[in-house]
């Protein structure tokens, strides 16, 4: 179950990982079923769908049903991954997510697909900057938004290990894979420390992480010593590596998401309740405006220098 | 509380009958007790309850997470004094536990919660929600090409909610024989009529349209919800949608198709002369 070969230059789209992963893992386990909502080809699903035909449940244009079968299907006794654009499973379905799944705690994987602002252009109706706080409002619903190829096959890997409600965030955007030490695992509520440092921590997930070690680095060449965390899970979130970030006296969050109550709130929700220290939260304000996902992140300063300057600034602000 | 009518022997639909009175009687001295509940929707139901799981579903309330066992979805979920009622008289879980109906920490919530009490397959409350789940049971079912049904018990006004719809076209898409839909077609939903509100008339049309087989019955008759819900699926090829014409509050004449009932509750007199009538 490796993951595919790189699209261009060395970057991957982290839905050929989830693709190759849950065909592997369908091999093995006769229970794992994939539900769809028309959603085949953009969640990557025609490979699974030509070796497992039966083992498809497509509803059609139906996000309510496509989270609520799921439900059913685990009652049924399958381990069902229902896979559509995170915009559409999660706001669309959001009342069949909370009771049919979270609150009646069965073993479901949500997969949001294309998250974030992947579909640029397409404008907010498409864009889920908005998933991770709503959905962290379920407790007992694990939260995972993996940051390239290795670990997105790690969390589905996880996720169908695991009993009971998961959702994972699948981005389409490339991103490269880190570089990690040998013999790096992945466990759900486990954060890894990508760069050590000790003068501020930068906690990203997803496909800010590339950035966020980037940023590092050229914040090293000034002789700033930031720390990288990739902060894969935002439920449960890992306090651990919080505290340790706290120590560093100054924390920026990073996250393809909006800056209301996703992994920055997250995080400052544990920061302010135990060892309060100067934090920034990098991400999107509400709506954003026309342009390309790449053009969006320059925009709002989700690239290097962006994720740099906002380390330098809340360095600053230590007392 | 007295013991319900003795069954005749070798009668079962006098056995349904008799367990749909200690339904009734059962459900309302919890709405009493607890002074909440839904007790017009819980009397219309009752009928439908008895001959499902005295005379249709297969199921062990000892082994309640049974990979065979006849599936139950309560989509109208408020209606828990009917639900727990007939769950513990099947032998869910003791009856003494329905005197905590809606007491701190109480299992029994206003609304079914499965992680609470065995016997409930799926979290209700909100409405629409239980033909979609049901669907993906029967799903499951059909996958496996396994022998137990589903069955699900929505309200009429439920069908409100556009998520029955969705639902309905993938069942029929999928020919799911192994799926029947009660509808309690009791013609009255929480404010006003169905009719009054937004209308669901011709509704066995409207089932029909979406590829389901239908049979409109006597939702009080038990001779008759035994025939069509026992009757086997197999070979149909479609989806099967009872509506089972009720009357909210039935059996008890100040209630009887009065939609004051739909979260009223009774005071001490009407309480007497309810039970006085239930017999």
């Amino acid at each position: 179950m490796s993951a595919a070969a790189p699209s261009k230059a060395g970057m991957f789209d982290c839905r050929d990982s989830f693709a190759a992963t849950i065909e592997a893992l369908a091999e093995a386990d006769p229970r794992i079923v994939t539900v769809v909502s028309d959603s085949v080809g953009s969640s990557k699903l025609a490979g699974f769908k030509e070796k497992y035909p039966e083992r498809m449940v497509n509803v059609g244009i139906a996000e309510q049903t496509l989270v609520a079968v799921g439900a059913g299907l685990a009652n049924g006794g399958k381990v069902p991954f229902v896979s559509a654009a995170s915009c559409f499973i999660t706001g669309r379905a959001m009342e069949q997510v909370k009771a049919d799944i979270a609150y009646s705690n069965v073993n479901v994987k949500l997969i949001g697909q294309s998250s974030g602002v992947a579909y640029g252009e397409l404008g907010p109706t498409h864009h889920s900057i908005e998933d991770l706080a709503w959905l962290r409002l379920f407790n007992n619903m694990k939260l995972i938004v993996p940051a390239d190829p290795w670990q997105t096959a790690e969390a589905i890997k996880a996720a169908a290990a695991y009993d009971g409600p998961v959702f994972v965030r699948v981005s389409r955007m490339p991103v490269p894979a880190l570089e990690r030490a040998e013999g790096a695992s992945f466990a759900i509520g486990k954060a890894e420390t990508l760069v050590e440092g000790s003068d501020a921590t930068i906690i990203a997930n997803g496909t800010m992480v590339h950035r966020a070690v980037a940023a590092a680095k050229a914040l090293a060449a000034e002789g700033i010593s930031a720390r990288v965390v990739n902060m894969a899970t935002v439920n449960p979130l890992d306090e651990a590596a919080i505290a340790a970030a706290a120590e560093t006296g100054a924390i920026v969050t990073v996250e393809e998401h909006s800056v209301r109550g996703g992994l920055g709130g997250a995080v400052a929700e544990v920061v302010i309740s135990t060892n309060p220290v100067p934090m920034r939260i990098l991400g999107f304000p509400g709506f954003v405006p026309t342009g390309s996902a790449e053009w969006l992140f320059d925009h709002f300063g989700l690239n290097v220098s962006g994720i740099a300057a906002a380390v330098r600034q809340t360095i600053a602000r230590k007392k | 509380l007295p013991s319900p009518v003795a069954p005749l022997k070798n009668d079962l639909a006098g056995e349904v009958a008799a367990q749909a009175l200690w339904i009734r009687r059962r459900s309302f001295q919890m709405v009493y007790e607890a002074q909440q509940g839904h007790p017009g929707g819980d009397f219309s139901a009752a009928d439908v309850l008895a001959a499902l799981y005295f005379g249709v579903m297969r199921y062990d309330p000892k082994n309640p997470r049974d990979p065979q066992r006849d599936r139950f979805v309560m989509s109208k979920g408020h209606c828990t004094g009917a639900f727990y009622s007939v769950l513990a008289r099947a032998g869910y879980f003791p009856e003494a536990d329905l005197s905590t109906y809606m007491e701190p920490l109480s299992k029994l919530n206003g609304h079914p919660n499965r992680n609470y009490l065995p016997g409930v397959e799926t979290n209700t409350g909100p409405l629409g929600h239980g033909l979609p789940v049901a669907t993906g049971i029967a799903i499951a079912g059909q996958i496996d090409n396994a022998d137990f049904r589903t069955f699900v018990l929505t309200g009429d006004g439920e069908l409100q909610e556009g998520s029955n719809w969705e639902s309905a076209l993938t069942a029929a898409h999928r020919k799911l024989e192994n799926l029947t839909l009660i509808v309690d077609r009791n013609r009255l939903q929480q404010g006003a009529r169905t009719e009054e509100t937004a209308s669901l008339d011709p509704l066995d049309d409207k089932w029909r349209a979406f590829g389901w087989h239908v049979e409109v019955i006597d939702g009080h008759d038990h001779a008759q919800l035994l025939d069509v819900l026992s009757a086997s699926p197999k070979g149909r090829g479609k989806p099967l949608c009872v509506i089972a014409n009720t009357f909210k509050g039935k059996g008890v004449s100040f209630m009887h198709d009065n939609v004051s009932w739909h979260h009223g509750v009774p005071n001490k007199e009407q309480y007497e002369q309810a039970m006085r009538e239930l017999v």
